[in-house]
């Protein structure tokens, strides 16, 4: 499988990486791994692996930037790790317990009026601001583990719907549902939170 | 006639694929009438956009 270097600042002029850019790139490198594998210590062995690879004699060309080509090999290093534990019987997709998701809507299908989506303003101004921040990433942890692993690959490691149905033996119409569950929840905990944290103008 | 609960599976697929005509139409008709519905699909776009913003930052 092969995964495209992310197009990334190429602020990393130096032919020779030292230390302290390692040093940098390394702990980058384990907060990316963190938010997909949700394991700090084998966030950090996949970046130990990574980095030991990309720096093997002969393998960076110092032609373009070191980021790329370190992110490139962390991402496809995860999704080994993914499709490998996505062999143990133990992963299942039906596990996560859906019945609060459906209490948002009556018997109709239509949302319960305490539970109907409110109007946001634009909290994305917020992407600047710190606790936008912290309250987004907490509530990306709160997802359950499959559900967050099938969201997390799609929109943090990039890859289309197809691939990841391929790499975890499960259908595309499944992929779907996984991804509507992840949304869905996390919406409702933004929403929740936000308005909790005052953090949305109210508009209507 | 499309509920809330069908078009927020539809609003979070067209994500992740074309909605064929027939889907596309029973959506739109649905949100014209849907506030709830409006936000939703609002909320889903910021999300997309957070993660994209979140994957720059590496």
């Amino acid at each position: 499988m092969v995964v495209n270097p992310q197009p990334s600042e190429n602020n990393d002029q130096a032919q020779k990486p030292d230390a302290e850019q390692i040093s940098d790139l390394r702990q980058q490198m384990i907060r990316f791994a963190t938010l997909q594998l949700r394991d700090p210590t084998l966030a950090e062995d996949v970046t130990h692996d990574a980095i030991n690879a990309a720096l093997s004699p002969g393998k960076f060309s110092g032609k373009g930037s070191l980021k790329s080509w370190v992110f490139a090999i962390l991402r496809n290093k995860i999704i080994d790790i993914i499709r490998e534990r996505s062999r143990h019987p133990t992963v299942s997709f039906t596990e996560d317990n859906d019945s609060d998701l459906d209490d948002q809507f009556d018997e109709k299908g239509h949302w319960n009026k305490t539970q109907k989506p409110a109007n946001w303003g634009h909290p994305e101004t917020g992407f600047a601001n710190k606790q936008f921040w912290t309250v987004f990433e907490a509530c990306l942890t709160q997802l359950p583990e499959n559900t967050a692993r099938v969201f997390m690959m799609r929109e943090h490691l990039g890859l289309e719907i197809k691939e990841i149905c391929d790499e975890l033996s499960i259908s595309e119409s499944n992929c779907w549902v996984i991804m509507h569950r992840a949304r869905m929840r996390l919406r409702m905990c933004l929403e929740n939170n936000f308005i909790q944290g005052n953090f949305l103008q109210a508009e209507d | 006639m499309m509920n809330c609960k069908q078009a927020t599976q539809m609003m979070s697929q067209s994500q992740d694929r074309p909605l064929i005509w027939q889907e596309r139409i029973k959506l739109r008709f649905h949100l014209l009438m849907c506030n709830g519905c409006n936000n939703y699909n609002r909320h889903l776009r910021i999300i997309s956009k957070t993660m994209k913003q979140l994957r720059d930052r590496f």
